[in-house]
């Protein structure tokens, strides 16, 4: 009972804010926290990656294997993208099998990478309909503060952009490892996740934890370099005007043109 | 697709499938809806406003509403796995978010509102149809709501954009659009997306769904005047 209560009030104090052009951490409407990406923390694994965007810290490890391809996709390779919120992350979160929420998160995220065609996944096939390389990315949250989509999906590209590809040769159809040799992974261009919020009639950027418990809807929209909108959900229990929407995709743009900037510096 | 736009099917580039819906349905629940969507065949009941179980998930000062997509192992071409996969479960959530925004929970302290849908048969857009029936088994129900949600898709399919997407066209298409609107209140409530769109190509599609939502809000509107109003009477 009593968090409701906090939560009308946290919910007063945040609106009050906006209608003056702010936020409760001082950011504009438009403005993300900022990101730092470190890569290549997880030695053992082909790709890795420690993302913080503000409060919210998420790990991410690429693994990279042969694998047998899908029954219907023979001329392609393999991509997952999955994520999970550690119980250590968040006092709400429990061990066991997924809810609906982290289903929607780990479905979002592999969304937005598959749709915008980051990978060339034709150029990991090692024998058509037999023989593919397997590129299983998955994302771990660490510490939640808000916005784990958009966290989650960073991290998945950073481990991307940091893995490198071994090689194997087919010997009597089976795939051989051979030793010493790897390449860069085939990049066809760099997904951008950006959510944005609604809370009364404003369109916040990158929600805190804070903002998230207060917020009307949700809208997560992924763009690929050429300036493409390859992937959306939205969320959240209430709506969007179609202008909201169409102003929301211009955002989705614009910020996603600063963070692929980052991501640039990372290949 | 044909060079004048002529789709696989026979339909024109802003042509929906054949729509029907019959209410009330099902005795046992408090409301329902049957939909046949193109080749969707889709069953939507409701129960409630009811007592929660669990308790705990019980809301001392509204009411909740759960939502189950279901599809049976007969409804596509390979049999599926009676068990819940991830994409129901998603799609369960994203569809109690869409018709959430219609229903007014408050007036229903510590209740539930169950919707269970099972898709009989599917073909593309499975979501959107069992959405529009949901809504439908909702008023039949007679659950106090400020609209009804009315949802529709829209793609991209050979470089066009199209109204309503079937399976075909889903499977080889570039863009995949659903979404649902409350008609008079002109709010959009679910929105999605995996395709490729320009900029201008995702402000034409949605207006394009925007337009199909507002047809099959006709139909749903018709369905429920032919059950309360059978006399002509409005």
């Amino acid at each position: 009972m009593n968090s409701q209560i906090l939560d009308q009030l946290k919910r007063d104090k945040i609106l009050d804010l906006l209608k003056t052009g702010k936020r409760i951490d001082g950011r504009t409407l438009d403005e993300q926290r900022p990101l730092v990406i470190e890569t290549g923390v997880i030695p053992k694994a082909n790709g890795s990656a420690r993302v913080k965007l503000g409060n919210t810290e998420i790990i991410t490890g690429v693994k990279i294997q042969p694998d047998k391809p899908f029954p219907d996709l023979g001329d392609k390779g393999i991509l997952i993208c999955t994520a999970e919120i550690l119980p250590l992350a968040d006092p709400n979160a429990e061990p066991g099998p997924p809810n609906e929420e982290v289903i929607e998160l780990a479905r979002v995220v592999d969304r937005g990478i598959r749709e915008t065609e980051m990978i060339d996944l034709h150029q990991l096939v090692l024998i058509e309909d037999k023989s593919v390389i397997g590129m299983f990315i998955d994302s771990s949250v660490i510490d939640s503060g808000g916005n784990l989509f958009d966290a989650c999906s960073y991290a998945s590209v950073a481990g991307i952009l940091s893995c490198t590809v071994p090689k194997w040769e087919i010997k009597d159809d089976a795939p051989v490892l051979v030793e010493g040799v790897t390449s860069k992974p085939p990049i066809k261009t760099l997904p951008v996740s950006v959510t944005m919020a609604r809370i009364g009639d404003y369109i916040i950027v990158d929600p805190t934890k804070d903002e998230e418990s207060c917020m009307d809807a949700r809208i997560t929209i992924t763009t690929n370099s050429d300036g493409n909108i390859c992937a959306v959900q939205k969320g959240g229990s209430d709506g969007f005007t179609a202008e909201q929407l169409l102003q929301c995709s211009e955002t989705a743009l614009a910020v996603g043109r600063k963070i692929r900037k980052q991501f640039e510096q990372l290949m | 697709m044909t060079e004048d736009g002529i789709r696989c099917d026979g339909r024109r580039l802003d042509e929906l499938r054949n729509i029907s819906i019959k209410v009330g349905v099902l005795k046992n629940a408090d409301g329902s809806a049957y939909i046949e969507f193109g080749k969707n065949k889709i069953l939507a009941g409701v129960f409630g406003p009811r007592d929660v179980h669990p308790k705990h998930m019980a809301n001392p000062d509204s009411g909740i509403l759960r939502c189950r997509y279901h599809m049976s192992p007969f409804s596509v071409t390979e049999r599926k796995n009676p068990a819940p996969s991830r994409r129901e479960i998603e799609i369960s959530k994203v569809i109690k978010e869409a018709l959430q925004p219609a229903v007014i929970l408050k007036d229903y302290p510590r209740t539930v509102i169950d919707v269970f849908i099972e898709v009989l048969q599917a073909d593309g857009g499975s979501r959107c149809a069992a959405l529009d029936a949901a809504a439908v088994a909702l008023a039949d129900a007679g659950i106090p709501m400020r609209d009804l949600v009315s949802a529709c898709a829209a793609g991209k399919v050979a470089d066009r954009i199209v109204l309503d997407v079937n399976n075909e066209e889903d499977q080889e298409g570039q863009a995949d659009m659903p979404v649902a609107l409350m008609p008079n209140i002109g709010k959009v409530t679910l929105l999605q997306l995996d395709g490729m769109l320009k900029p201008e190509e995702f402000k034409t599609c949605m207006q394009t769904a925007l337009v199909g939502c507002k047809r099959v809000y006709e139909v749903q509107r018709k369905a429920l005047m032919e059950k309360y109003f059978q006399n002509g009477e409005q």
